[in-house]
């Protein structure tokens, strides 16, 4: 069981677990503002982007080119962002806080 | 080959040079073919302008037939800011529960209509009732008004044998005249009445906004829902193996709409037209002059995705662009992609297999590229389960 920390842009926080699935269908499924997985997780949105907490980065890992290509363009990117579609759930991300970037 | 694929007709220009010019009404269009260009494009609307004179953005111009600005499609930011958060609460409404089981009513209904008949004609006989009955729910409109909408045909800008039917656009016209009047009258909660309630930036919409907003409500959910329907029917009734695995395996679906709608790409291309001078992949862009960009040729660049010309149900990475990119992507796209949740659901449960009969293929002509966009006429006959 993972438990995964959004802190939406209005900073309020919600702490969700779970212990499959990926972390964008978590978010949705808890009603985080600011992440919509319009596409349902195929990386072609861009409506679930969130910013790594510091001490979270080497847990979460970097993204891939083709979400990197996305995010690229997205004016609130920086270099903790990631589409968080793209990450799966696991013991590994226990205790990560994301902040959600919209 | 089968009869249900789309084959790339862009392939050797998006590889060899990126960019292919076409001729429309004497207004030339810079074709922008790959995925990272039309992105970078779609993203830069401070260059690539969607406000110009209203029409010219779109491929074939509408100029010589249209006065109307339609909103917020062709307005930019910050404007069009404004406009989407004002709009974007009700074309979200099909994420709800209610909304997703009228339309589960009506496509059921269709289904097991068509699962009756020896054969059909699925354009008018299935695609085109599928869309006007939904978009009655859009419009939060009597469903009755469905018998209108499918009176007009599969566009509401042209038809058969012209690309620019003036008279036909009149005919939008005059309807949406006419329900505007009718929801002053008497306001109810449909799309009309709310709409004339509402406010932007602390000032009521005019009359000629509101229409603005629903001929795009008309105009951009039509031939392309209507595509998307018959394609997929069309690739299902091609692929039973596939129709199947949608059925064994629910938890693909989401990612298989995706893909089908990546694949079928319904809108070929949008345009822009550049307020500078600029460059694409290295071709100049003049200042007044149109670029477009082709959804269809970036969902196939074999640079981003691996085997671009198959339809894999289960593409796990798959950054299309079918519902656009950035500020103007698609306003419906959460009611398309719902319809197609509720078809695909709906097939599983009613329907065993398809059989594919007859088909008149419908090949647009942009230049040198012939394009399959879908079918005039696609004979079918349904097996229920």
């Amino acid at each position: 069981m993972a438990k995964i920390t959004f802190i939406t842009k209005d900073e309020h926080t919600i702490v969700c677990e779970a212990d499959s699935g990926s972390v964008m269908e978590l978010a949705v499924q808890n009603g985080v503002k600011g992440i919509d997985g319009d596409c349902g997780g195929v990386c072609s949105c861009a409506t679930c982007h969130v910013h790594v907490a510091p001490d979270s980065v080497a847990r979460v890992g970097e993204a891939g080119e083709i979400e990197k290509d996305m995010l690229e363009l997205d004016d609130e990117a920086n270099e903790r962002s990631r589409l968080c579609c793209q990450l799966e759930v696991s013991d590994e991300l226990d205790g990560i806080v994301l902040h959600v970037a919209h | 080959m089968k009869p249900s694929d789309h084959p790339d007709p862009f392939k050797q220009a998006r590889t060899e040079q990126g960019v292919s010019e076409i001729d429309d009404q004497d207004d030339p269009v810079q074709m922008v073919l790959r995925l990272k260009d039309v992105r970078k494009c779609a993203h830069n609307w401070k260059t690539y302008s969607s406000e110009a004179t209203p029409g010219r953005i779109v491929v074939p111009s509408e100029v010589n037939i249209r006065d109307t600005r339609q909103i917020p499609f062709e307005v930019d930011p910050p404007k069009h800011g404004a406009f989407r958060e004002l709009l974007d609460p009700w074309f979200k409404r099909p994420l709800q529960d209610e909304y997703r089981d009228k339309l589960r009513e009506q496509i059921s209904a269709l289904i097991n209509e068509v699962n009756q008949r020896d054969s059909i004609e699925a354009i008018y006989g299935f695609s085109l009732l599928l869309q006007s009955h939904a978009l009655t729910v859009l419009m939060n409109t009597p469903e009755s008004e469905a018998e209108t909408f499918i009176s007009w045909g599969t566009h509401v800008f042209r038809s058969e044998d012209d690309p620019l039917d003036a008279g036909k656009a009149q005919q939008l016209y005059d309807y949406i005249d006419q329900k505007i009047d009718e929801a002053e009258a008497s306001p109810s909660d449909d799309l009309f009445s709310t709409l004339l309630a509402a406010e932007v930036d602390g000032a009521r919409l005019t009359r000629e906004q509101i229409k603005g907003i629903i001929i795009l409500t008309f105009a951009g959910g039509r031939d392309t829902v209507i595509n998307m329907v018959t394609n997929t029917l069309a690739y299902l009734a091609d692929h039973p193996e596939s129709l199947q695995r949608l059925r064994d395996e629910p938890e693909i679906r989401t990612r298989a709409i995706e893909e089908l709608i990546r694949y079928f790409s319904p809108l070929t291309h949008m345009g822009r037209v550049a307020t500078e001078d600029a460059q694409v992949c290295e071709h100049a862009v003049k200042a007044d002059s149109r670029i477009s960009l082709c959804w269809a040729s970036a969902n196939r660049d074999e640079t981003v995705f691996e085997n671009p010309n198959e339809v894999v149900l289960d593409r796990k990475l798959n950054p299309h662009v079918a519902f656009g990119f950035a500020t103007h992507n698609c306003l419906g796209a959460t009611h398309a992609r719902t319809i197609m949740q509720v078809l695909i659901d709906e097939l599983c449960q009613q329907v065993d297999h398809i059989d594919f009969l007859s088909a008149d293929e419908n090949i647009e002509q942009w230049g040198e590229f012939a394009r399959k966009v879908g079918y005039h006429k696609l004979n079918l006959a349904f097996h229920s389960v």
